[in-house]
């Protein structure tokens, strides 16, 4: 049994430990606070685009094309000017932001469901299975991604059907070495040996103790994920191999914009920004995410 | 070191033979492979003579080996759009893409440690900060925004550089400044965080007590122990570089091999494709490799355990 004193001092100790802790949690950085705003701003916005009181997104209208934006000579009802058929394009990059978050979500999705089982799997019953899954993991970190895709766009054609997979498989591997290692790791630990022990089913084991081990790990991948899901969809729209016209995403719109620098400065700089700021604060949220839930890096920025 | 040299080396070879069957696999699985060679256009007398003379009705084994038979002979088909061997079409491009992407890795990698040993040096004063601060934005910047925001300003306001093409030496700056402007911020941060661990290692200490000048301990202790971090650190680079290279080729119509894989995706060509992606993997594998020769050279913990 502990000395009396030495007890007082434990639970000051933890009465301290833990109003840091709160206090740490209470208290948001301001560029996260900027971030997590103008998230939430965008996306709001982005989600009503089809209530507000804004031209359609698709809506033509040849007489009004390449607007300037509102106090740059144009009119307040493109505020921020039209692009070279005449279509608004605030309303265009507020559903092009919505389709590009959309898709990167579901890519996101699909590659953490297919990353964290294979690599659950992997980790949980070793043997040949997790080779071949190692070996996956190497071989889709030594190829480009670009050039997988660019295979698969060639031969399968351009189109949602093709798109969402790609950008589903693109990232898996992330996912799943990370649970691959947390789940050896976690396997190894007297709690799940005596689970185990007492004949638990291995699905009992893995959502009970294996899965919630990793949730902290997998929510900062999975931000994180999604700024380079929403680059890897924009850059192929860019190109012209992604979304196809006249369906809006960030990425076509620069495509779009880009034979139109010269004469309209503003097609190609609002949807630039809100590409750069979207994924400056999704990388904002990740580092904070990753800061708060890793006790090895808290306190060290 | 043997060892560890043969296990690398039949890794690489693995991973290339892996993935020219994914492609042969995907190639089947599109459907009709001459017709995907032919392109869509293709008459159907046109798709079943390519039928007979490829040989798409022998047994499946048998075709895969003449896929890898050919493609061991540098045979990769013929570019649709050009009517010439695809080997041909890309290597024409190699000179431009080599040009751009060495110039920007090379600025990438001064610009980057120094901004890197820079920021470690002042951590937590105004620099640092400012410097971090840097490399975040360009870390967030998409290229093709960079690009397009370059273009307006340098060649359409200021008019100091063209705005693409690559007649004038000048062409050069603004696509290999677009390019180098993610690498050079990743390699800033990393450059940081492995200066800052040496920096806070205890034999740095002691060097510094035992009188060393500063640039002593910067070349003998500093830079070599974080040389491991970065030999990893710009290998990783190639593989951005190459995805960052189709972008900024495509916006400043640089005659390289990202721009003509761009347009021969759209266009569906898919010998070009095909050697294009090949040519990627292949230099890919081979600097993974050499990567991870040099760690294994330099650290003889990682070629023993």
């Amino acid at each position: 049994m502990m000395a009396p004193t030495a007890r007082v001092a434990t639970a000051t100790k933890d009465v301290l430990l833990n109003r840091q802790r709160r206090s740490r949690r209470r208290r948001l950085p301001l560029t996260t606070v900027a971030a997590l705003t103008w998230l939430g701003a965008l996306f709001t916005f982005a989600l009503l685009q089809p209530t507000l009181p804004l031209p359609s997104p698709t809506a033509q209208n040849l007489l009004a094309r390449l607007t300037p934006p509102w106090g740059f000579g144009g009119s307040i009802t493109h505020l921020l000017g039209t692009d070279h058929l005449g279509r608004d394009l605030l309303a265009r990059i507020l559903a092009g932001t919505r389709i590009s978050v959309s898709l990167a979500l579901l890519g996101m999705l699909i590659s953490a469901l297919l990353g964290t089982s294979l690599g659950i799997v992997a980790g949980y019953r070793r043997g040949v299975f997790d080779q071949v899954v190692g070996f996956l993991i190497d071989f889709w970190l030594a190829v480009p991604f670009i050039a997988i895709a660019f295979v698969a766009l060639t031969l399968f054609g351009t189109g949602m059907t093709v798109l969402i997979p790609l950008l589903g498989l693109s990232g898996w591997e992330q996912y799943a070495r990370v649970t691959r290692a947390n789940t050896m790791r976690v396997r190894q630990e007297l709690y799940v040996l005596a689970a185990h022990g007492l004949g638990a089913h291995p699905a009992r084991i893995v959502f009970q103790h294996v899965l919630p081990n990793q949730v902290a790990p997998l929510l900062v991948m999975a931000t994180l994920h999604l700024t380079s899901l929403i680059l890897l969809e924009s850059s192929l729209s860019f190109l012209g191999i992604g979304v196809q016209p006249p369906t809006p995403s960030l990425g076509n719109l620069l495509g779009e914009a880009r034979n139109y620098l010269q004469i309209a400065w503003w097609f190609p700089f609002f949807p630039g920004m809100t590409l750069i700021l979207l994924t400056l604060a999704f990388n904002e949220l990740g580092d904070w995410l990753r800061d708060v839930t890793d006790p090895a890096i808290r306190g060290r920025r | 070191m043997l060892r560890y040299t043969a296990t690398r080396m039949i890794r690489a070879v693995l991973t290339i033979w892996l993935a020219v069957t994914a492609v042969f696999v995907g190639l089947r699985l599109s459907g009709d492979p001459a017709q995907a060679l032919l392109g869509p256009e293709a008459s159907s007398e046109a798709v079943h003579a390519l039928r007979q003379a490829w040989g798409l009705d022998d047994p499946i084994a048998l075709q895969y080996a003449r896929y890898l038979w050919q493609i061991a002979h540098g045979d990769f088909g013929r570019s649709l759009r050009e009517r010439r061997p695809a080997t041909k079409v890309v290597h024409e491009r190699l000179p431009a893409t080599l040009q751009l992407g060495l110039t920007a890795l090379g600025v990438a990698t001064v610009l980057g440690i120094t901004l890197g040993t820079l920021a470690a040096f002042h951590a937590g004063r105004l620099t640092d900060r400012i410097i971090v601060a840097l490399a975040a934005l360009g870390q967030g910047t998409p290229n093709f925004v960079l690009g397009l925001l370059l273009i307006l300003v340098f060649a359409y306001y200021l008019r100091i550089v063209p705005t693409g093409g690559r007649e004038q030496p000048t062409s050069l700056i603004l696509p290999a400044v677009t390019l180098a402007s993610f690498s050079t911020a990743s390699l800033t941060r990393y450059t940081r965080s492995a200066v800052l661990e040496v920096l806070r290692a205890d034999y740095v200490r002691t060097a510094y007590a035992k009188g060393l000048p500063f640039f002593r301990v910067l070349l003998d202790h500093i830079a070599r122990n974080s040389a491991l971090t970065l030999i990893t650190v710009l290998g990783l680079q190639l593989a951005v570089a190459i995805a960052g290279a189709v972008i900024t080729e495509t916006i400043f119509a640089w005659p390289g091999i990202g721009r003509l894989l761009a347009d021969a995706a759209e266009l569906r060509d898919f010998p070009v494709v095909q050697y294009g992606v090949f040519l990627i993997v292949v230099s890919v594998v081979s600097v993974n490799l050499l990567t991870d020769l040099a760690y294994g050279l330099l650290d003889p913990r990682i070629r023993e355990g």
